[in-house]
This record gives C-alpha cells, sequence and structure tokens, in this order.
C-alpha cells in the first residue's frame, strides 16, 4: 500500500462526511471497493491529473505538457478539477483542498458513483485492480531502461510506441478470435518456449538401440517435409485474418530489443486499462453525477449548502456554445431510462401505440426504474448505451443538433436537427472511440517483411500530416517500410514510408 | 512530486522546438498577436504525438441548444489541419499555445540568431533627476501649501488651546499651522534609445511586402525593447509624402501613391533634431521599401542620408522587399555610393517571409 506517499490524512469533518456519504450511497445499493480519500492542494491535483491519476507513473514529457495545460487553465479560472478518481482496488479518489465543505460533499457522492461504476460496469472487467501498483512497477522499470539506455533513446522509443496506442482491439477480452492469445504478452513464457529444444518433426521418444525402427528416416523426411508444406500455406497469409490490435501484433513480430519489447507492452497495457474509461465516458459521468445529485437532494443537503451545491452543480452540467457535455448528457439519460421503466413507456405495447394522446400519459406504475439502470450501468458502454435507449423525444426535450464542417466557411455547422442523423453522428463519435479502425492486413508484405495496414474507411479521410508522422513512427517499431491503405477524397490510397521518403500511390481508376 | 522533471523536459522540448522551427515562427502572421500586453502566444502544433486520426472533411458531431440549420458552432482551424479531435462531441482540435514573454521571446530569437548584446554609446547610464513630492515642510510656497494638514494644525492648536467651539466650528489657521509639501530628488535612468521605423506604402508595396515589413519591425522592436529598458519608438509612413502615425495606424494602413523616400528622411531628420538629441539618444532607424524611389529624388536622398542621418544614427539599416514589378534601383544606389564610406549602414534584400530571418541577423548581428 505505500505506493504513493500518503498526502495529507483526512481531516476529522471530511472522516465524518465520507462516512456519511459512504452509508448513503450502501443505502441505495452502490457497490464498490474501499474508497481512500486523499486531500491534495491544486498543484498536486494538476500533477495527479497529468499522470492520468498515478503519481508514480514513467516519466514522459507530455505529462508535463499536461500538467502545463492544467495549470494554466487553473491559473487563468479557465478550469477546475474537482476530483479524481482511480480504478483500482482500493479506490482512490482526490479532493481538492480548497474545495469547499458543500462541494466535499458533493464530490464525495460523485467518487461514490464512479467506484460503484468501476467495479460493476462489463466493460471494466477486466481491467487491472492493482492498477496503482502496477503502475508503479513499470515505471520503475521504464526509469531503470532510461539509466542504462539514455533517456533520449527511451523517450524517442515511448513516443513511436504512443503514436500507436491507440491501435488495439477493445473487444479482444471478451471475444474469441480466431488467433486466440492472451492479450499480455508473457515474456518468461516466450522465453522459455525459446530456449526449448524441440524434438525433431514427428519423432517419438525411443531408446537408442529402437530408433532406428521406431522412427525411421524415410517417414521422418517425409513429415518434416509435409509440416513444412503445411507451415507455408499457414504462412501465405501472415497474419491468416485482419488483427485489430496492431499493438500486439508489432510486439509478437518486430524485431524489437528486449526492453524495447517491454516499454511496448507497457504502453499497450495501460492502453487497455484506460480504454474503458474512454469506451464509458458517458455513462460513467452520467451515472456518477445521477448518484450524486440523487444523495446530495434527498439526503445530503442542509439549507447553508443549498447554493453553493446548486451552483456547482449546474457548472457540472452546462453545455457550452451548443457542445454536449457528457456529464448532462448522461444524467439526462438515465434519469429518462429511469423515468419510462418507472412508467412502463418500453416494449412493443408502447412503441406500437398511436394515440398520442395516451403515450404522453402512459402510466402503467410498473416501478422498474431504478433496477433498470442498475442493470444499464452494469452491461452497457457509451456506444451501445446511445443505440438503445437514445429516443425521438429525448433529442427533441434537450434540443440536441448534429453539425459538420463545412470547408467552403472553414466552420463547424448545424446540420440537421433529425433524429436518426444525430443518433448517427453519435453513434458514429463514439465507434471504437472515435478512432479511424485499423488492422494488420499483410505483416509480409510482397513478401519482403514489410507491414501493410489497412484502414476501414467509413466516409472520413484520414488527416493526411498525422498518418504521415504515424507512418514514421510505426516505421521506427517495425524496421522495415510500412504501408496504409485508405480512402482520399473517394480513390483508393496506400500511402508508404520505406524509411527516408513518403510515398503516395493512388489506383489507377482515380477518375481524375 | 516527479512532475518537474517532466515538466523541465517539456520545456526543453518546446525551446528545442522553437530554436528548430524558429524560421517558421517568425512568418507566421499570427505570430504577432500579443496577448496582454506582455505575452505572445506561439502556437506549437507539433507537440501532438501523431496517431491516426480522421481529418477535417465529413466530420462532426453532436450539440445542444438553439440554432438553425447552418448556424456555425464553432470555427475550424483555418490553414492548420487541426481536425476534429474527438468527433464525439467537441469540433476542433486543439492546438498547443505556448506562452512566451516578450523578454523570453527576445532572448530565444537573440540566442538563435546569434545575436550580440548592444553596446550602449555616449553616456552610458544618462540619469536624470526626478522630483516626487514625499514629504512635508514648515515653510514653502503659498502654491504648494498643503491644506488638509494645515487645517489639521490649526484645528489641533484650537482644541489643546481651548479656543475651538463646537457652536462656532471656524478654524482659521496661522502662519505656524501651515504646512507645505516638499519633494526629494530621485535618480530616474533616462530612456535613451529610440528606434524609427520608416515604411513605404506607396503603391508599388504590396500587401504581402508590407506583411514581410510588419513581420520584421515586429521582431526587432522585440529585440530592442529587451536591450533598452523602455525603448521609444517612432513611426514613419511615405509614399510621395511623409507623416509621423502612430504604431496602430504603421501597422494596418493602406495607401498609395509615388515613392519619394526623401520625404521620410526630412521628417526623420525633424524627429531626431526636435525630440532626440544625438548627444543623448542611441537613435537606430530602419527603413523598409521597395526600392522604386522617384528618379530624381535618389540625389536628395542619398546627401540627407550621408550628411544627416548616418552621422546621427547608431544603425541605419535599409531592407528592401522584393516587389512584384521588379526590384527598385535604391539598393543598389546605396551600395555603389555610400556603403564603403561608412560603417553603420546595413542593406538587405529581403526576398519573401523566408527572407526576414536572414535580414534580421543582418540589422541586428552587428551589436550596435
Amino acid at each position: 500500500m505505500a505506493t504513493i506517499p500518503q498526502l495529507h490524512t483526512l481531516p476529522p469533518e471530511l472522516v465524518a462526511i465520507q462516512a456519511q456519504m459512504e452509508g448513503h450511497a450502501r443505502r441505495y445499493g452502490l457497490d464498490f471497493y474501499p474508497t481512500i480519500f486523499e486531500i491534495v492542494d491544486y498543484d498536486q491535483l494538476n500533477a495527479i491529473a497529468a499522470y492520468g491519476g498515478f503519481p508514480t507513473r514513467y516519466p514522459h514529457w507530455r505529462f508535463g505538457m499536461e500538467y502545463e495545460q492544467l495549470s494554466k487553465g487553473y491559473v487563468y479560472g479557465l478550469q477546475k478539477i474537482y476530483e479524481l478518481v482511480i480504478n483500482n482496488n482500493p479506490c482512490y479518489a482526490y479532493l481538492m483542498q480548497s474545495n469547499e465543505l458543500t462541494d466535499q460533499k458533493l464530490v464525495m457522492a460523485h467518487v461514490y458513483g464512479h467506484c460503484d461504476f468501476f467495479k460493476n460496469n462489463l466493460w471494466f472487467g477486466h481491467t487491472n485492480r492493482k492498477m496503482m501498483d502496477q503502475m508503479a512497477n513499470n515505471g520503475n522499470r521504464v526509469r531503470r531502461y532510461m539509466d542504462r539506455f539514455g533517456v533520449e533513446e527511451v523517450e524517442q522509443f515511448i513516443d513511436a510506441c504512443l503514436s500507436i496506442e491507440d491501435l488495439i482491439d477493445v473487444h479482444s477480452t471478451y471475444i474469441k478470435r480466431q488467433d486466440c492469445r492472451p492479450p499480455k504478452f508473457d515474456f518468461a513464457q516466450a522465453a522459455e518456449e525459446e530456449g526449448d529444444d524441440l524434438p525433431e518433426a514427428g519423432r517419438f521418444r525411443a531408446k537408442g538401440y529402437m530408433d532406428h525402427f521406431i522412427n525411421p528416416p524415410d517417414v521422418l523426411a517425409a513429415e518434416t517435409e509435409k509440416r513444412r508444406a503445411r507451415d507455408q500455406q499457414e504462412h501465405s497469409h501472415f497474419p491468416k485474418e485482419p488483427v485489430r490490435d496492431v499493438m500486439l501484433f508489432i510486439l509478437e513480430n518486430a524485431p524489437l530489443k528486449m526492453w524495447q519489447l517491454d516499454v511496448l507492452s507497457i504502453v499497450r497495457d495501460e492502453a487497455y486499462y484506460f480504454a474503458p474509461q474512454a469506451q464509458t465516458k458517458i455513462m460513467n459521468e452520467g451515472w456518477a453525477s445521477y448518484w450524486h445529485s440523487t444523495i446530495m437532494t434527498r439526503q445530503g443537503l442542509t439549507a447553508a449548502d443549498l447554493v453553493c451545491y446548486c451552483d456547482h452543480h449546474s457548472g457540472t452540467m452546462a453545455s457550452s456554445q451548443g457542445r454536449l457535455n457528457p456529464y448532462k448528457l448522461g444524467i439526462e439519460l438515465f434519469r429518462d431510462i429511469e423515468d419510462r421503466w418507472n412508467r412502463g413507456r418500453f416494449g412493443r405495447e408502447y412503441d406500437e401505440c398511436d394515440d398520442l394522446d395516451a403515450k404522453r400519459h402512459w402510466d402503467t406504475g410498473a416501478g422498474l426504474g431504478r433496477e433498470k439502470i442498475f442493470e444499464v450501468r452494469k452491461v452497457h458502454n457509451d456506444l451501445t448505451f446511445i443505440d438503445t435507449f437514445l429516443t425521438l423525444d429525448f433529442c427533441r426535450e434537450h434540443k440536441l443538433f448534429s453539425f459538420g464542417y463545412n470547408p467552403g466557411t472553414d466552420y463547424y455547422e448545424i446540420e440537421s436537427r433529425e433524429f436518426p442523423k444525430i443518433k448517427q453522428r453519435l453513434l458514429f463519435g463514439l465507434t471504437n472511440r472515435g478512432q479511424p479502425l485499423i488492422s494488420v492486413r499483410d505483416g509480409n508484405y510482397k513478401n519482403r517483411g514489410e507491414l501493410f495496414l489497412g484502414h476501414e474507411y467509413n466516409g472520413i479521410d484520414l488527416q493526411m500530416n498525422y498518418a504521415h508522422d504515424t507512418l514514421e513512427n510505426l516505421y521506427r517499431l517495425w524496421a522495415r517500410p510500412v504501408h496504409i491503405e485508405t480512402m482520399l477524397e473517394g480513390v483508393k490510397t496506400v500511402l508508404s514510408f520505406d524509411g527516408s521518403e513518403h510515398t503516395t500511390e493512388q489506383a489507377a481508376a482515380a477518375a481524375r | 512530486m516527479k512532475i518537474e522533471h517532466d515538466y523541465s523536459r517539456f520545456k526543453q522540448i518546446v525551446r528545442g522546438k522553437i530554436r528548430a522551427n524558429l524560421r517558421k515562427y517568425v512568418t507566421h502572421g499570427e505570430m504577432i498577436g500579443r496577448k496582454g500586453r506582455d505575452l505572445v502566444s506561439i502556437p506549437v502544433p507539433s507537440l501532438d504525438v501523431p496517431h491516426f486520426r480522421y481529418g477535417k472533411n465529413g466530420s462532426g458531431g453532436v450539440g445542444q441548444g438553439e440554432g438553425e440549420e447552418g448556424t456555425p458552432v464553432a470555427r475550424g482551424d483555418g490553414d492548420q489541419e487541426g481536425g476534429a479531435g474527438q468527433a464525439g462531441s467537441e469540433p476542433g482540435g486543439h492546438v498547443l499555445e505556448v506562452e512566451v514573454t516578450l523578454e523570453e521571446l527576445a532572448q530565444i530569437m537573440g540566442d538563435e540568431l546569434q545575436l550580440p548584446r548592444i553596446e550602449p554609446k555616449g553616456k552610458k547610464n544618462i540619469v536624470h533627476e526626478k522630483a516626487r513630492y514625499t514629504s512635508i515642510r514648515r515653510s514653502g510656497p503659498e502654491s504648494l501649501r498643503h491644506f488638509k494638514r494645515t487645517y489639521m494644525e490649526a484645528l489641533r492648536r484650537q482644541i489643546s488651546s481651548n479656543t475651538y467651539s463646537s457652536h462656532d466650528p471656524r478654524v482659521v489657521p496661522i502662519r505656524e499651522d501651515k504646512r507645505y509639501r516638499a519633494w526629494t530628488t530621485e535618480p530616474h535612468p533616462e530612456v535613451n534609445a529610440v528606434a524609427i521605423y520608416m515604411m513605404d506604402v506607396s503603391g508599388s508595396m504590396t500587401d504581402e511586402q508590407k506583411h514581410i515589413v510588419r513581420t520584421e519591425a515586429f521582431w526587432i522592436d522585440t529585440w530592442l525593447k529587451s536591450q533598452y529598458g523602455g525603448l521609444e519608438v517612432r513611426y514613419i509612413i511615405h509614399d510621395a509624402a511623409a507623416k509621423v502615425v502612430d504604431e496602430e495606424t504603421f501597422y494596418h494602413t493602406r495607401e498609395s501613391g509615388g515613392t519619394r523616400i526623401s520625404s521620410a528622411y526630412k521628417v526623420c531628420n525633424e524627429l531626431i533634431t526636435n525630440e532626440f538629441p544625438v548627444s543623448d539618444w542611441n537613435i537606430y532607424c530602419f527603413q523598409f521599401s521597395d526600392g522604386d524611389n522617384w528618379g530624381e529624388d535618389n540625389q536628395i536622398s542619398l546627401r540627407l542620408l550621408r550628411e544627416e542621418l548616418l552621422p546621427a544614427s547608431n544603425l541605419f539599416c535599409y531592407g528592401q522587399v522584393e516587389s512584384p514589378y521588379g526590384s527598385g534601383e535604391y539598393l543598389r544606389a546605396l551600395r555603389d555610393r555610400l556603403v564603403t564610406e561608412v560603417d553603420n549602414l546595413l542593406l538587405s534584400e529581403i526576398r519573401d517571409k523566408d527572407g526576414i530571418f536572414d535580414s534580421i541577423k543582418m540589422f541586428l548581428g552587428k551589436g550596435k
């Protein structure tokens, strides 16, 4: 437990509030790991937030950059972090020292919502609940590599790894892919396998004088031949199926040194650890906000807290300049679901009802709301959440609109208020966490050991300057030319980088 | 906390980036966007770790609120390829802007261009004595009488001598009551450098050329200001006639007309004679033109320069921006006739935006 320094012990008034809030949360049926609150000042909080919540993380300049932005934002009064919760067992939550007592109450209630979500949501099921310790270990290892191989060298390698950190397969922890390997690369095992002397193909164990009879040489030769043929067959296409976990593919196949493999696997593990938080932003924040609001308005608030609470809560829920606030969308959707299931506004009968008036006053007194939202928080992620529960009425009530980029004016403009369009835009932004879908198509392209990636095009081009830079970083990992196939203004295009220059090859059918 | 280490690492990289790409930023028009009084924001777009990500075209998202179809909700990133980072909820990518104080910027520029620190001429520490009224005396001229103090003294005297009556609250000060403001003299370092920028705004100067001139003037300004506490700056624009203008006008004016460089020299000379006596001032003149002077004016200009301006200035810099109508001959005239005679005349030819960098180095590299 000595992984993070005890920064401040919680003052007695906060201990009392914690006990109170935890009690409320439990009575509502929230279920969470033990939660440890730490009080930190704004500078510490900014630093911790810059490290993604893990003060012991490996050193890297981007945390410094993150820190600068947070600090600037805080100093200029643009933003303020109230709290930070870490998905870990026990859960760590950092509170800002300067928060008022009312804020601390609210924040604690909010934190218990997050903790419950971390523990129970299916998509967090695979995450390491001892991440605090693992991050510390990772950090130490990276530091050791830096001492040994030089800060510059290691940092540059980390930069290259980070370039592809989003190229993972978030579903691989739930689906058995054809090529099912454990998501984590096990070095110990790999070393063992390499070390073993594999017996010659098809050879049986035999005592020396019997060997000639049990393993006749001609049969052995034929067997070896057969195996080689089969191997060739298998390797003729490599990988057999496109692999979405590009990081894993590189980890297993790129000519990297031991420390590099380790660093790459560290970056990959962290990417898998953080992925569910990106996948459930709306739900997670919505759920936590739902609970802070429920607990505070029903039990937590005293008359003295009221104004401060309202101020803070409305600040959190505000959507500025037409931007969609995930807190707001989440809490409203949860409330909407609760309301619908309380009044029985679901199922075939309700959907097929044509009488607008009857629909408006529909209430079967089903009272299933609370039960339903607990179920929703267990099984859904943002994508399925929106897909399942966003309704036309909801869009209208909350004045949602979809917007798109207009190259003519260089503005993002309101596109439509039609339900299907809005839903489509939302879902698109959530698909694959808003990132292009990219997979390894060929690890031995042109039989020259080159890496060939494919972008599953869905209407939006890649950003070219970024794609070029990413290819350069990929080359640093793969050490052979790298390619990616995508569409550019409607034309099939292959971007390549061979270590010294970029080439762009467009399909001959270019209609221009 | 270890964040300091990462933070300084990041800063080093940023500084490295600024160094490596300084040319780019010098030519970056937006760069002059001063924030507040002393801060300049430098966008550092390439500090992102590159990923495969969506470009702008076809991207979008969902928002909440009022508005008709076609109402703009957010701006694209102009020429820079920014793209929608999270096509989900937030339009527009972010470009990290590093804020640098003008001093830092000047230092970075100084390091990069290897500019020497400037040696002031003549009276190195011209100190001006300035009077400040900070104390009170019992004697002095009536014009400096401190009314309130005098009244208080009179009141105090009346009360203590029991002559004050609340029924008849008249307070009449006598001579001993009177108090006067008194001054002390403080040494006040004199601002003793002036930069005079002359710009040709005649019809042959295109907007792009003016932009080059303004960018260069900004950078020179930044450097000189870092060298002299409180630099005086004067701006002169001219076509066939010249006038002294304020900073705003200098950076934004659009004019047209013929070109008579001597007119600017005359105004400049008057300025120096009237406001900035040569003995006390370090004078820097920067002249920018496309060199397309009226033929007969060259004689007058050169004479003015030789006899009046050059002897008065620490440095006289002439930057000639290349004109779409062919480069003017004024630069050649100067080079042939004057450069060999004097050592404080610097000439540079600015072909395009990228030439600004070299031109600044040329102008300020001498450390005069």
